[in-house]
């Protein structure tokens, strides 16, 4: 029961080429997607690196979603082709730790896909919620410092 | 450069679990580029570290920090009050950097987060590549520069075994036979005399054969 009610918080890190622009559409559109989802603008999902994704799921993101330019579309020529990588890389990494490995996802969206856009929020919502809170949230909330 | 790579997740907890305190330390050197004990790779340990030890349960602290070079005492300085407010250091040095840290904080447990694996370069995007095994007495101005000792699977010092197969490895035939590669170079390079030359056995005494060695420079001691 409980997973039906649960209402995941996931990070979305948006391409401003085009998911973000696509987002913006759905807007326009007036196309609903869930209201999960807290977007990050990113110039390039070749900017993100694995520490981002980690350090998401570390302070309570139930999800993670990437949305990249279509293949072969990058404005920066394989920005999202270098994210997909990093987004595989942290999905073994999370198996390691012993989250579930689907709780990120890389997506590829062009900036004129405003319903697709939305219903891949809405898919990854549903894949989170039927997996649960994120697991670490069990256990109390988590700390990181940088003492140098 | 030296190449390395880190431990698993479950093996790392392993190593650590039993400290309340932990600092997580990188290196700025060869590690940082060899993208295996850097600073990013210290946020990502760390990261990866408290989620695992929240998941089991256990009341493990982890901090971050990385100095600029482990194997040198200068920069080892830098972090000294860090570390002694912690129970004990995961260094994200190569074995070298471990072990300086080890030997500067006597009474502080000091733990390798990474396996050192060789001497290398980049050969391209991703992939690292063993060049020098460091045998302490170089031959390679006999070989056109390719190590026959490091590159050939069977140290074949000479001539090839005569098992490659296409140019290729008998041993790992994905790896170009190194005795074709210094063929190759010293026809390039008008040597190709240095092949009629047999070498005698090579001398191992400079290689680790009597334990870890040591360079001496009296005009640079004080
Ligand atoms: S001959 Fe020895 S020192 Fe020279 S590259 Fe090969 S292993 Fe390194
Ligand atoms: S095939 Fe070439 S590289 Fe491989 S062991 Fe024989 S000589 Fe060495």
């Amino acid at each position: 029961m409980e997973t039906e009610t649960f209402q995941p918080k996931i990070v979305a890190f948006c391409c401003h080429y085009c998911a973000y622009s696509s987002a913006d559409l759905a807007g326009s559109m007036r196309i609903q997607y869930p209201p999960n989802v807290r977007i990050i603008r990113t110039p390039c999902t070749g900017r993100l690196e694995t520490e981002y994704f980690m350090k998401a799921l570390e302070t309570g993101a139930d999800g993670v979603l990437v949305a990249g330019c279509l293949e072969g579309g990058c404005h920066f020529v394989e920005g999202n082709l270098c994210a997909r990588r990093r987004v595989n890389y942290t999905r073994d990494l999370l198996v390691e730790i012993g989250i579930e490995k689907d709780r990120i996802r890389m997506v590829n969206i062009s900036a004129a896909m405003a319903r697709p856009l939305a219903d891949t929020i809405a898919d990854m919502v549903e894949t989170v919620r039927k997996l649960g809170p994120n697991p670490i949230k069990r256990n109390g909330s988590s700390k990181s410092e940088n003492p140098s | 450069m030296i190449v390395a790579q880190r431990k698993t997740i479950p093996d790392l907890l392993a190593i650590v679990e039993k400290h309340r305190k932990l600092l997580v330390l990188g290196c700025g050197t060869c590690v940082t580029v060899c993208l295996a004990g850097g600073q990013r790779e210290v946020s990502i340990i760390s990261s990866a570290l408290r989620m695992a030890a929240k998941l089991k349960g256990l009341p493990l602290e982890v901090e971050e920090g990385t100095i600029e070079r482990q194997c040198d005492n200068v920069f080892l300085e830098q972090a000294a009050d860090t570390i002694k407010n912690h129970d004990a250091v995961l260094s994200l040095g190569c074995g070298a950097g471990v072990q300086a840290l080890a030997e500067r904080y006597s009474g502080k447990p000091v733990y390798a987060g990474l396996d050192t694996a060789f001497i290398g370069i980049l050969e391209e995007r991703g992939v690292w590549a063993e060049k020098c095994a460091a045998c302490g007495a170089c031959m390679l101005h006999l070989y056109g520069g390719i190590c026959p000792v490091t590159r050939c699977a069977k140290h074949m010092l000479n001539g090839p075994c005569s098992g490659s197969r296409e140019d290729h490895c008998e041993v790992d035939s994905a790896r170009p036979c190194a005795w074709q590669l210094i063929y190759e170079r010293l026809k390039s390079i008008g040597q190709l005399d240095e092949l009629k030359k047999t070498k005698p056995p090579k001398n191992w005494r400079p290689s680790l054969a009597g334990g870890c060695r040591t360079i001496v420079r009296e005009d640079h001691r004080v």
